[in-house]
């Protein structure tokens, strides 16, 4: 690793007030993402400010018909809670105990890991983001693999998940990493269903159209029957092939819709 | 350089680290105690799991400075006071739960981890909790094996 300072605030405003003085400066979550990165020199920040001791980022509480998640909140702590029963179980299926232990949805979501699961239940639910500055929906979030509308030194301070009427996540685990091969993420809220594949494209995570119209029809895995997604644009790897993802998303949309059934 | 101060298996202890210094590499290097191995260095193994606050963590994926202030415990606080081996310690022996024992370190903490949270564990919740550590040796059913008898289950044998 290159050499850097470590600074630990308290205070949201004080950790932007580090961010602008130090060009260069990176925000700490978890570390479950950035340090692999930093010990190949990927990155070579000139401070990294953890956001570990700021209470403003912590926490998960029920507001009206949301759910409203600190965005240092960990892995584990999500896992736990429980209010909305296809992001908690997302949450417990990601790596192992130690890396739920330390990785936040922050962190995650800031991340945008094409293969990462978070993104599919923040677009898969119609998550808001929530940034010092702004609000994004997540369906301005997310615009291609690695990469999100966050600017340069915006912190994500909370996502705002709407509480479905159904959901469920189903992941095909790559078994070394437990990443999804293909994971898919489908919900049925206020009348609207998305379906949100992550795993699979290029680009990252994606909504799934077809399948929306067919389960807003009939929420129902029969109604995806004969649909199936153009294996152009998927991910190729020594662990599929960009058809073998495309044929997954079919069944793993199958599998959630009778889960969240 | 910064000091940084915390409590390892009960002992406080503050040592100077710089900002990059990794928790694995303060208990080993900075405190001399290198009972924490590092396998992978790449937060794939479970080799240098630790309990930061009472929680699994991979201490090669963490670093120091954010374990300022915590309760840190590693596989030398697994002992019983006089020295002997504590009770999962035993078990692995027992029921020949290492071969060459390089894994062992993190194989110990995430299993107390895990007895911690959960008394009686069953086989498949032994087996998903264990996904992030590796063995090269045992085939991973003795260690199973193990972990049963420290939580005083025996393992179900398979019908002949
Ligand atoms: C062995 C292993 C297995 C894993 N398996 C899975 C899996 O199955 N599924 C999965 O989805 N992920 C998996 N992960 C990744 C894991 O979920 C990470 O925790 C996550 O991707 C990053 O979160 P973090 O808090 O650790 O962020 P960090 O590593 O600290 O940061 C990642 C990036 O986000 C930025 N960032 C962090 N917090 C914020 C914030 N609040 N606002 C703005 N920017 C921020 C950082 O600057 C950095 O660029 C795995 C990781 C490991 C090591
Ligand atoms: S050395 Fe830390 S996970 Fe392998
Ligand atoms: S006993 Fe040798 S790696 Fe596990």
């Amino acid at each position: 690793m290159y050499a850097f300072d470590i600074k630990r605030p308290s205070k949201l405003k004080k950790a932007r007030k580090i961010l602008k003085k130090n060009e260069g400066a990176q925000v700490l979550g978890g570390g479950q993402t950035l340090i692999p990165t930093l010990k190949q020199r990927l990155a070579a920040p000139s401070a990294l400010v953890s956001l570990a001791r700021i209470d403003e980022l912590k926490g998960i509480r029920q507001k009206g018909d949301e759910l409203i998640i600190g965005a240092a909140s960990t892995h584990e702590e999500v896992a736990a809670d429980g209010t909305i029963a296809a992001l908690s179980s997302l949450a417990g299926g990601i790596g192992d105990p130690a890396v739920r232990a330390r990785g936040t949805i922050g962190g995650s979501l800031a991340n945008n890991d094409p293969s990462a699961c978070y993104p599919a239940a923040a677009l898969g639910l119609c998550a808001t983001i929530v940034t010092n500055k702004r609000k994004i929906s997540a369906d301005e979030f997310f615009t291609g693999l690695f990469e999100t509308a966050l600017r340069d030194g915006e912190i994500i301070k909370a996502v705002n998940f709407p509480i479905p009427e159904a959901a469920a996540y189903e992941k095909f685990d790559q078994p070394a990493s437990r990443f999804a091969l293909v994971g898919v993420f489908v919900s049925q809220c206020k009348g609207d269903v998305r379906v949100a594949v992550t795993g699979a494209s290029e680009d990252g995570v994606f909504r799934w159209a077809d399948a929306e119209a067919a389960l807003a029809e009939n929420f129902n895995p029969a109604a995806l029957e004969g649909l199936s997604v153009d294996p152009a644009g998927m991910i190729a790897d020594i662990h599929g092939s960009p058809e073998y993802r495309a044929h997954l998303i079919g069944v793993m949309a199958k599998r959630a819709v009778a889960a969240a059934g | 350089m910064t000091q940084v101060s915390m409590t390892v298996n009960g002992k406080a202890v503050s040592v100077e680290a710089e900002g990059n210094t990794l928790l694995s590499t303060f208990l080993r290097e900075g405190l001399g105690m290198t009972g924490t191995h590092v396998g992978c260095d790449t937060s794939q193994c479970g080799v240098c799991v630790v309990h930061v606050n009472g929680r699994p963590v991979k201490s090669c994926n963490m670093f120091a400075a954010e374990a300022e202030g915590a309760e840190v415990a590693t596989i030398e606080g697994m002992a019983n006071e006089d020295g002997s081996l504590g009770v999962i310690q035993q078990a692995f022996q027992d029921n020949h739960g290492l071969q060459c024992g390089f894994c062992t370190p993190g194989m110990v903490m995430s299993a107390a981890a895990l007895l911690a949270e959960n008394p009686k564990p069953s086989e498949a919740e032994i087996r998903a909790y264990l996904s992030g550590n590796l063995c090269r040796c045992t085939g991973y059913h003795n260690i199973i094996k193990s972990i049963l008898a420290a939580s005083g289950q025996e393992m179900k044998v398979a019908a002949e």
